[in-house]
């Protein structure tokens, strides 16, 4: 009996691994047949690598900080400063490379904060939509909503003090109804299908019924969503420290070295031009991706 | 005889999905002589929409035709022209689909699609001046027994119940005098009592214009009230083609007399169990014959070669091995 | 009535309305009957006769607007449930695509209703989930699957089996089988034919298939616009339908054999659209397409008439044989 059973259970984990890899052989087939998605995710993965290795893979992983070389100020791109240096002789790409990991973490740090409670803000809503649950808690999302995002963030750091931790916790704050506003609408459809109200004629809670039923049927257009706001995060994080309100110097941030570099156009161009470029790079590497995640996890037709 | 209006000989259709084709049309045959009217059956998934679908030129992008042709008064479509294609379509051929509220464009308003479909039913040359059409878009309405046209005309699609945006559709199929009308299953979103009456005007108007039609649907019931001549369809294949009494009353592939006895009665006789299994996997679709794997009484000469046409009486002819032997 | 003891369910008087922008729709409209263990009542009717609505009345998901549901006599509308009554009470939806969880494995489907109410130790689990897919005639690998590996009649017996599972006294079949071709219907109504027996569970079966209601009902309930036009045991009423309304319903059904043409009320093709709930006729609500309306229809909703224990119409036309009726039993008694 005990024989048979373990039997069965390796069976299947070797059924489900062919399944599993059967259904990535799908995704990955959609998935690839749009170019322009695999550009995406290449752009992501290798921002991603920089961004973790920078300091073994910038030329001069200590030009990071406050570093001064008056030996080599303001050069231009050539073959010992790829991108040239900047007014204290920093290498620019070893900023450049270093920025990524900054524009990275306020992506993930914005959007690990402001997911959470705005999805489940979004299933309770879209649950008990048409009661005053649901008034409640859209009219307060939108109130987040009706201000304009750059505005209410500069507000926010402007009235406590500027730095890179104050801009992620007024881009949070902005961007939270979002994920209420997307979960909302799912849910509120979802709790009309046939295997909620199922569940709720048997009796099941509702939190079983929140997070095991509707919530997992939301995943997909959630993390495409995720994708595509890495992308919108770092350019209001950009555009926070372009204006002075987000990262403070040394720190080798994108929007700041932009900032920095406009001052010195059109003569020293690559101090603008190389981190601009970066910022394009990674915010359209996150929005190929998304848009190619939303094919693949649209739900399948057999 | 007369020449049939429309003929399909060993039509092939794979559609191009990952991991392989999907061979879903297998040597289909099929013909249809002028002002006929005939039943095309079989399960869910038996390739009824694609044999629709390829009739018309409008199959999606993924298909594939892989052989055979469909002819059209001795005009193969399949080597027409898109150009071509629309033409004949425009004036010889018209299609009802199952669900009306899909076929109807909510926003504009039935006189705007209607008129439409008159103004382009015609040749740029010939094209009717404004006012004829409208009175024409009015005359069909009367035809389909659609209270107050006038004001129908003005209506939007969300204002009209199922029954009345079916009988919509069958205006704009029948506005020109079509030789070929293609209807896909038109009754089976509609309640009992209004897919009868629906049903009933489709068939009047249809015989009074001697349109051939082919009728697909799954249920059975709707086949022999209405129809001249059956075709029985399984996977891609047509198995059995008979008059409609002859196939009721004497039904011959397996397939059929499943089908046929899988059926609720409203005598409240004993219905059948069913057929074992279901439709097959189109990429990998059983060898010989495609029913063998559900057959009660398949040999294994059935899963080497796949039967032809035999003709049992005349008039009926079935796919199968067994040829009414058994 | 003589089921009044042993029935399981008892609809008295029921209502449902709903308030939208267009008006009230009096969905369910004074609508009684009962049902007995173990046994199946048909329900059926076109679009807007309310019978889902009935349905979901009775699962709880509704509460009336009027009258009263007793459930092993035991009054349970108008209150919150114990869990104990929704293990009870179960449902199998129409569409089985949409009543399993897709992105959950028909081991997790399973499961739930299996803790929820305890019905067995949580070692167990896996073994009775495999006893259920036996019991429904599907492979024990099954439960690995996700519904979208499965076909349309494998989703509906996982959703049977679910029903199945905590052993209810009644299960609701909201069109179970209209999304399956003939041959998978056969398969499932013959499961279900099964079941009953086994378990001696109780149907309330929702169809507009007039035939199938013929092969799987003992009585049946004939609703149109919200109200019942007809009750009566499947036999009788498919002998001889007495409402014009069936009659007609009856002459529409497609059919396959002459057998069945010959069962067909002659002189009843049906006419007129089904009007919509918002604006409902006065009086009798079928009295527009009725062939054999009478004076009094558009002014009077139809009572009940009990022709005799089994079987009761809503309609004026047998008023007048039932007071003659009457009359004639008063004279002999005399």
């Amino acid at each position: 009996m005990n024989s048979k059973k373990t039997e069965i259970s390796a069976d299947y984990k070797k059924k489900n691994w062919l399944r599993r890899k059967e259904t990535l052989q799908r995704a990955w087939y959609k998935f690839s047949a749009n170019i322009l998605s695999v550009v995406g995710l290449i752009i992501v993965i290798a921002v991603i690598l920089l961004a973790v290795f920078a300091p073994w893979v910038a030329p001069h992983p200590d030009h990071a900080g406050a570093v001064v070389d008056f030996t080599a100020t303001m050069q231009s791109p050539g073959a010992g400063n790829l991108m040239g240096t900047d007014g204290v002789g920093r290498d620019l790409l070893s900023r450049i490379i270093f920025g990524f990991r900054f524009s990275l973490m306020m992506g993930l740090v914005v959007i690990g904060l402001a997911a959470p409670p705005g999805i489940i803000l979004g299933l309770i809503a879209g649950y008990y939509q048409g009661t005053k649950i649901d008034t409640a808690i859209m009219r307060f999302a939108d109130i987040f909503l009706a201000v304009p995002p750059l505005i209410l963030a500069m507000s926010i750091t402007s009235v406590l003090s500027p730095n890179i931790f104050n801009a992620m916790l007024a881009v949070t704050l902005m961007w939270w109804p979002w994920y209420t506003r997307l979960v909302y609408g799912l849910a509120s459809s979802l709790q009309n299908e046939y295997f909620v109200q199922s569940a709720e004629v048997m009796g099941a809670s509702t939190p079983h019924i929140l997070f095991k039923e509707i919530l997992p049927n939301c995943i997909s257009a959630i993390f495409t969503k995720i994708t595509l706001d890495m992308g919108f995060v770092i350019i209001i994080g950009a555009s926070l420290s372009f204006v002075g309100l987000g990262a403070q110097p040394p720190t080798p941030d994108l929007g700041t070295m932009v900032a920095d570099g406009a001052k010195y156009m059109p003569d020293q161009w690559w101090l603008t031009i190389f981190p601009a470029l970066a910022i394009v790079f990674v915010v359209l590497g996150f929005n190929l991706l998304g848009d190619g995640l939303r094919d693949v996890l649209a739900v399948e037709e057999v | 005889m007369t020449e049939p209006l429309l003929e399909i000989n060993e039509l092939k259709v794979n559609y191009q999905v990952f991991g392989g084709d999907l061979k879903v049309l297998n040597g289909l045959n099929l013909e249809i002589y002028p002002g006929e009217k005939i039943g095309l059956v079989g399960e869910t998934g038996c390739g009824k929409t694609t044999t629709m679908k390829s009739i018309l030129g409008i199959l999606h992008p993924a298909a594939r035709i892989k052989g055979g042709e469909i002819l059209y008064r001795g005009r193969d479509l399949l080597k027409l022209k898109e150009k071509e294609m629309n033409d004949l379509r425009r004036q010889h051929m018209s299609a009802i689909f199952q669900n009306p509220t899909a076929a109807l464009n909510p926003v504009f308003t039935i006189g705007q699609q209607l008129e439409d479909a008159i103004r382009y039913s015609f040749s740029r040359e010939e094209r009717l001046p404004k006012k004829e059409i409208k009175a024409r878009a009015v005359e069909v309405l009367n035809d389909v027994a659609l209270p107050d046209p006038e004001r129908l005309l003005k209506n939007y699609p969300v204002q009209l119940s199922g029954g009345m945006k079916q009988r919509i559709c069958i205006a704009l199929a029948l506005v020109t005098a079509s030789d070929l009308l293609v209807a896909d299953e038109p009754g089976t979103n509609l309640d009992v009592t209004i897919q009868d009456q629906i049903l009933r005007l489709l068939i009047n108007l249809v015989e009074e214009r001697k349109t051939a039609t082919i009728y697909i649907t799954h249920t059975l019931g709707v086949v022999r009230q209405f129809m001249d001549r059956v075709f029985v369809m399984y996977a891609g294949n047509t198995v059995e083609v008979a008059p409609t009494k002859t196939l009721f009353d004497n039904p011959v592939h397996p397939y059929t007399k499943g089908l046929l006895q899988a059926v609720p009665k409203l005598t409240g006789v004993e219905f059948s169990q069913g057929i074992p299994g279901r439709v097959p996997e189109y990429q990998r679709p059983p060898a010989g014959c495609r029913f063998h794997p559900r057959c009660p009484d398949s040999t294994a000469f059935c899963q080497q070669e796949k039967p032809g046409f035999v003709e049992v009486e005349p008039g009926h002819q079935v796919a199968c091995f067994t040829g009414g032997d058994s | 009535m003589v089921q009044e003891k042993k029935s399981l369910l008892k609809v008295n008087n029921l209502q449902k309305y709903f308030t939208t922008p267009q008006g009230i729709v009096k969905a369910v409209d004074d609508v009684s009957f009962a049902v007995a263990p173990g046994e199946t009542l048909g329900l059926v009717g076109e679009s807007g006769s309310g019978k889902t609505t009935a349905a979901f009345t009775i699962i709880g998901a509704y509460q009336p607007t009027d009258g009263s549901i007793y459930f092993q006599n035991k009054q349970i509308s108008g209150k919150k449930r114990s869990r104990e009554l929704k293990r009870n009470i179960q449902i199998v939806f129409q569409d089985p695509g949409s009543s399993l969880n897709p992105r959950q494995s028909v081991r997790q489907i399973l499961t739930m209703p299996l803790k929820l109410h305890n019905v067995v130790p949580a070692a167990e689990i896996g073994n009775k989930i495999q006893e259920l897919l036996e019991l429904v005639e599907l492979p024990r690998d099954f439960i690995h699957k996700h519904p979208l590996e499965l076909g349309e009649g494998e989703k509906q017996s996982v959703a049977i089996a679910r029903a199945l599972s905590v052993n209810p006294s009644l299960i609701v079949l909201d069109e179970p089988t209209s999304a399956l071709d003939v041959s998978m219907q056969a398969k499932i109504i013959k499961l279900l034919g099964n079941l009953q027996q086994e378990f001696n569970v109780a149907y309330i079966f929702i169809t507009h298939d007039l035939s199938l209601m013929r092969n799987v009902a003992s009585r049946v309930a004939i609703m149109y616009l919200g109200r019942i036009c007809e009750i009566a045991r499947a036999a009788d009423f498919f002998q001889q339908p007495l409402h014009p309304y069936t009659r007609m319903l009856i002459s529409s059904v497609p059919v396959v054999s002459e057998e069945e043409e010959a069962l067909k009320p002659p002189h009843y093709t049906s006419q007129g659209e089904i009007p919509s709930p918002v604006n409902m006729p006065t009086g009798c609500g079928f009295h527009p397409r009725c062939p054999e309306k009478l004076d009094i229809c558009d002014r009077q909703i139809p009572e009940s008439l009990a022709i005799d224990n089994n079987r009761q119409v809503f309609c004026h036309l047998y008023r007048k044989d039932q007071e003659q009726k009457i009359a004639d039993s008063t004279l002999r008694q005399e």
